[in-house]
């Protein structure tokens, strides 16, 4: 592993000041319509009649995404965040970033934490130029700042490379591409709290090289990075601690390779067969 | 697998008041919490080149598939008032009352769609745009007041055939034209409130935008788009007296009538109801101010679901 922690930017390690304070954190997803097929006309009339009583008879769904998860998060720190599918990852995510409404327990930031990803935002029937601006702007950049790291997105998408794609609507881009011109428009900004769920994964090996990089930049100026993957490499990269969540319970919260290998041997060995 | 799942977790995690302890010293502040009205405010100010470009974007979005691309954002108001045209003017012969017809029911279809296709759009835009509301942070307002603005652009593509419309049926060019421009700020306040309010309701209770279309139908025979309630007036004596001016006094009647009253010279004031314009600014506050709040306190719910 000594070639990962040479690769790792250098940040201020053991630093006291908190960014985000998870406290006994529960998340719960209420979900209608979920009743049995027959009769769920009048399961719905039950619902709307007997509010609070007859939820679960009602056919509304409660599903307990996180449970009971407490955390601090200091400045420096790069976090990783791993579990099986359906643990509750970008669940808590969505909550850290004040997205989704918490039912017990409260979530304290410094500033405002901002999920790296735009693809609500854009349009796929509009060119890929105005889906600059569009994502630029719902990130809350000024225009005149869109207008200035324009060309740096598009020459970092590699859209052009190609010829001139930009200039097309986003639908006819090739899944790649999207995702390419999606992460560069996202990487744009800088941010006090980043949070990255699965970015890495997009594009050609040559693509994944430079978002890497443009992560670890993004890292060096915000103050805390969270990273949500299923690859374990890199979350070895990137982060010096990982929190482990399974069914929504906080299970390991450590140094990266205690909990990995923690993970690995829950989840039925590494990756692939390890040299060291 | 069970036996695993039962380890407590290894991380020294402090007891929960200390947390709260920790965030306030170190001045944190709650995730997601609902920022102050002014905060809000200045909040939304700082999206406005958003709140324009979305509206925009959705425009352009709008026809981009089609063959004849934007010339749909005339064509289809023009289509929709020839249908009522064919209807209401020829098969049902309402027109016989009304003098200049075909700018009276154009005007008023057109100022009419205005009104509903915003709060259409209003009661759909959180709830079906849970995917942004759920990945990026801005003030929720920005979303029903950026589609009441599309529909104010689409209004304006509108208004440039109406204008067509009004020439080539002998309407004559008057300085009370200009009057369309307060008409249509105040009529836009308005629908802009009753888009954040139906934007509440239709993010908590998503039904509402099946119920919609019926209530708005109902609205719309009632607010005088096709027939004056001015002339309808005369030919029912029996009416209790309350029920013209409570028709007149709806926020659609005023606003379009307002609008015929502005571009029609053969509209006479004597068909306005009395203290219009007082009415026409009332609702429009009431609505833009009474909405961005009720809307406004409920901002941190928005999402869940």
């Amino acid at each position: 592993m000594a070639e990962h922690i040479t690769e790792r930017t250098p940040v201020p390690a053991n630093s006291t000041i908190p960014t985000v304070v998870c406290d006994g954190v529960d998340i719960v997803y209420r979900v209608n319509g979920t009743g049995a097929g027959r009769g769920s006309a009048t399961a719905a009339l039950n619902r709307m009649l007997r509010r609070e009583q007859a939820e679960k008879a009602a056919g509304v769904r409660t599903v307990h995404a996180v449970k009971n998860v407490s955390f601090v998060s200091y400045k420096g720190e790069a976090i990783g965040l791993i579990g099986t599918n359906g643990s509750g990852k970008s669940t808590l995510l969505k909550a850290v970033a004040g997205l989704l409404p918490v039912e017990n327990g409260s979530i304290y930031t410094d500033g405002q934490p901002s999920l790296l990803g735009v693809n609500a935002a854009l349009m796929g029937d509009l060119t890929g130029e105005k889906n600059v601006y569009l994502g630029g702007l719902a990130m809350g950049m000024s225009r005149e700042e869109v207008k200035e790291r324009y060309q740096d997105i598009v020459d970092f998408s590699g859209i052009n490379e190609k010829g001139d794609f930009i200039t097309l609507p986003m639908r006819t881009y090739s899944s790649g591409m999207g995702a390419r011109l999606r992460f560069s428009i996202a990487a744009a900004k800088d941010h006090d709290v980043l949070l990255i769920d699965e970015a890495l994964a997009t594009g050609d090996r040559s693509f994944q090289r430079r978002s890497e990089e443009r992560i670890r930049e993004l890292r060096q100026r915000a103050g805390t990075v969270f990273l949500v993957s299923h690859n374990n490499k890199s979350i070895r990269d990137t982060c010096e601690r990982v929190l482990w969540l399974e069914r929504g319970e906080l299970r390991m919260d450590g140094p990266t390779e205690e909990v990995m290998a923690a993970y690995e041997e829950f989840t039925g060995g590494a990756d692939k067969p390890k040299a060291a | 697998m069970s036996q695993v799942l039962h380890t407590p977790p290894q991380a020294p995690v402090p007891a929960d008041d200390d947390l709260a302890a920790l965030a306030a010293r170190h001045g944190l502040s709650v995730s997601g919490a609902r920022p102050s009205l002014p905060a809000y405010v200045r909040q939304l100010w700082a999206r406005r080149h958003f709140i324009t470009a979305f509206a925009t974007a959705k425009l352009t979005a709008q026809y981009s598939q089609a063959k004849l691309g934007q010339v749909w954002q005339v064509m289809t108001p023009l289509l929709n008032a020839a249908v009522y045209y064919f209807i209401f003017g020829v098969l049902l012969g309402t027109k016989r009352h009304v003098p200049d017809y075909i700018p009276f029911l154009v005007t008023g279809v057109f100022i009419w769609t205005f009104t509903q296709s915003s709060i259409m759009a209003g009661t759909r835009a959180i709830s079906g745009n849970l995917g942004l509301v759920r990945a990026l942070h801005f003030p929720r307002a920005a979303l029903p007041i950026s589609f009441a603005l599309q529909q104010l652009q689409q209004l304006l593509f509108s208004m440039g055939a109406l204008v067509v419309i009004l020439l080539c049926f002998g309407v004559p060019l008057a300085f009370s034209w200009a009057l369309t421009v307060p008409v249509l700020l105040l009529q836009f306040t308005f629908n802009t409130g009753v888009a954040l309010i139906m934007a509440r309701m239709g993010a908590k209770t998503p039904d509402i935008a099946q119920l919609m279309p019926f209530i708005l139908r109902t609205w719309m025979y009632v607010s005088g788009v096709m027939w004056s309630i001015d002339k309808l007036a005369k030919g029912h004596h029996g009416w209790p007296s309350w029920v013209v001016p409570a028709l007149q006094a709806n926020p659609a009647a005023v606003y379009i009538d307002l609008m015929r009253y502005s571009l029609i010279d053969s509209f006479h004031a004597s068909q306005l109801p009395h203290h219009v314009w007082a009415i026409a600014v009332g609702w429009a506050l009431v609505a833009g101010v009474g909405g961005f709040i009720y809307f406004w306190k409920a901002e941190e719910t928005y999402g869940r679901g």
